[in-house]
């Protein structure tokens, strides 16, 4: 951690990088592919946008290679709203990173969503100014993206189906495996760090607070304000939401559901209250339907 | 972040508990002896003896305040003398008119001064800067993370600290008090310097 002195402003520090994801929880931050999607998006109270050329689902029913999208497009959507705007990487893919920092864009996203251009090494996120959110499945992948320099954590869930199973399963994992640190006696946790396959100084870290030391939000198969919530409620500190809202009947109304939703996800009138009444959600695939080589939580290492 | 049940005599701080890093802030004022409850609804506001709005997006606490009917009775507890602290999109919210707002934005006002929002640019333009707290005189460590600075401000506005912009070389207030109203452009709840905070307990 950086203490300056200097009176000149210190750019790209692990506080500003993890503050700044601190100041989205509690938030939705949504997939928009136009400008006028952005707009709605904003409009609804979300708290950032993820800009891409095509929603998981679409990536997923379309199959070929998924890159970094057009930096025209991204610029676009940049300049229709004033929230924060997130943009995709490939996993991997420093060159894509390098361009969607050059771009100014507010957070990248090292996504599995996208078709990987290492199956070795992720970005060495400490190179960048801009903050870096990346997925994972449970705590020794988070730790090992935390080690990379990434700046906030989401659960990869399978995204693009609408189906919340493999988010609900990645968020009881992390919160398991939290609590088990916790509870072992410190000269065990030499082991766990071993078979985590995490660094030992951030695996006593997690055992001595409880937590991970970057904000966590959840991802993948959210599609309804219901849903949301339960990610709340199992520990996530907020909620990404991919193809959920824009392929959904009524976007602007589910967008504004699923906001309020995470803000009282404790609150089951709430929740209740604004379920009524969206509109078809998006149609969905069981994960169980997804073959294997397509699952694409399964990306990353 | 559940307040500290050993501290009875401790004063009850609200934090606005809609969206933002609202967890940091009552860390930082149940150290100071606070008892802290989040706030969503009106009828917790009516038990807080002062109220802090986190660092957060304003655009969507301004949506969240008013889509829950709590908007009107924040304003009128600020009106009736409740002691406010808010920080970067706190300080939006407190401001009574806004540059670079989205369309319809709202503000709760309070404070006499026009904010520019993202007035520093975007995240890669957000830094760690020593300021100087006017306060005490002496320096402060101060995290700006897409924050907003004041652009204009009524003459009985105390300005608390400054910061030059990097992108204009003028100088800005960062930080401003207006009877027992306290709005900060940077995040002092995340800097581990607790001496904002402890300004707004000493206005109970």
């Amino acid at each position: 951690m950086s203490q300056p002195d200097a009176k000149s402003p210190q750019v790209g520090t692990d506080l500003v990088k993890r503050g700044m994801a601190e100041m989205l929880k509690g938030g939705v931050i949504m997939d928009v592919v136009t400008a006028e999607q952005a707009k709605i998006a904003e409009d609804a109270g979300a708290v950032a946008v993820m800009a891409l050329e095509r929603v998981p689902a679409d990536i997923r029913a379309q199959g070929g290679v998924s890159r970094s999208s057009d930096p025209d497009m991204i610029e676009s959507i940049m300049k229709a709203v004033s929230i924060p705007v997130m943009a995709k990487a490939r996993i991997g893919h420093f060159v894509e990173a390098q361009i969607l920092e050059s771009l100014g864009v507010d957070y990248i996203d090292e996504s599995e969503v996208l078709t990987p251009a290492d199956y070795t090494h992720h970005i060495d996120k400490w190179n960048f100014t801009v903050p870096f959110v990346c997925g994972a499945t449970n705590l020794g992948e988070a730790l090992r993206r935390i080690s990379e320099g990434a700046a906030m954590i989401r659960s990869k869930g399978e995204a693009g189906t609408g189906d919340v199973s493999n988010a609900t399963t990645h968020m009881r994992t992390l919160r398991s495996q939290i609590l088990h640190l916790t509870s072992m006696p410190k000269d065990e946790l030499y082991v766990a760090a071993k078979e985590l396959q995490a660094p030992l100084q951030l695996v006593q870290e997690v055992a001595a607070t409880g937590k991970l030391p970057v904000v966590t939000f959840t991802a993948g198969g959210i599609a309804t304000p219901a849903d949301a919530a339960m990610m709340m409620q199992l520990g996530a500190e907020g909620v990404f939401v991919g193809s959920g809202i824009f392929k959904s009947g009524n976007p602007e109304q589910r967008a504004k559901a699923i906001v309020k939703a995470t803000t009282f996800f404790d609150d089951a009138s709430v929740v209740a209250d604004v379920s009524r009444g969206l509109g078809e959600a998006m149609v969905g695939i069981n994960v169980d339907e997804v073959p294997e080589p397509h699952r694409l939580a399964e990306r990353g290492w | 972040m559940s307040a500290q049940t050993n501290q009875t005599e401790g004063p009850i701080v609200g934090v606005l508990a809609l969206q933002g890093d609202v967890r940091e802030h009552a860390a930082v004022l149940a150290e100071l002896g606070a008892t802290v409850l989040p706030v969503r609804r009106a009828t917790e506001l009516a038990q807080v003896q002062a109220l802090v709005i986190p660092g957060g997006e304003s655009t969507t606490m301004d949506k969240l305040l008013r889509a829950f009917d709590l908007r009107d009775a924040v304003i009128a507890a600020i009106d009736g003398g409740l002691p406010v602290l808010g920080s970067c999109a706190g300080m939006v919210l407190l401001a009574r008119d806004i540059e670079g707002g989205i369309e319809g934005q709202q503000t709760l006002g309070g404070i006499p001064m026009t904010v520019r929002r993202n007035a520093f640019g975007r995240q890669v333009d957000s830094s760690e800067v020593a300021l100087t707290w006017a306060p005490d005189g002496s320096p402060m460590h101060a995290t700006f993370i897409r924050a907003p600075w004041v652009e204009a401000y009524d003459a009985d506005v105390e300005v608390l600290a400054t910061v030059v912009g990097t992108s204009d070389n003028d100088t800005h207030a960062v930080a401003v008090r207006y009877g027992k109203r306290i709005a900060t452009a940077f995040h002092p709840e995340i800097s581990g310097d607790h001496r904002v905070h402890q300004l707004l307990l000493d206005l109970i």
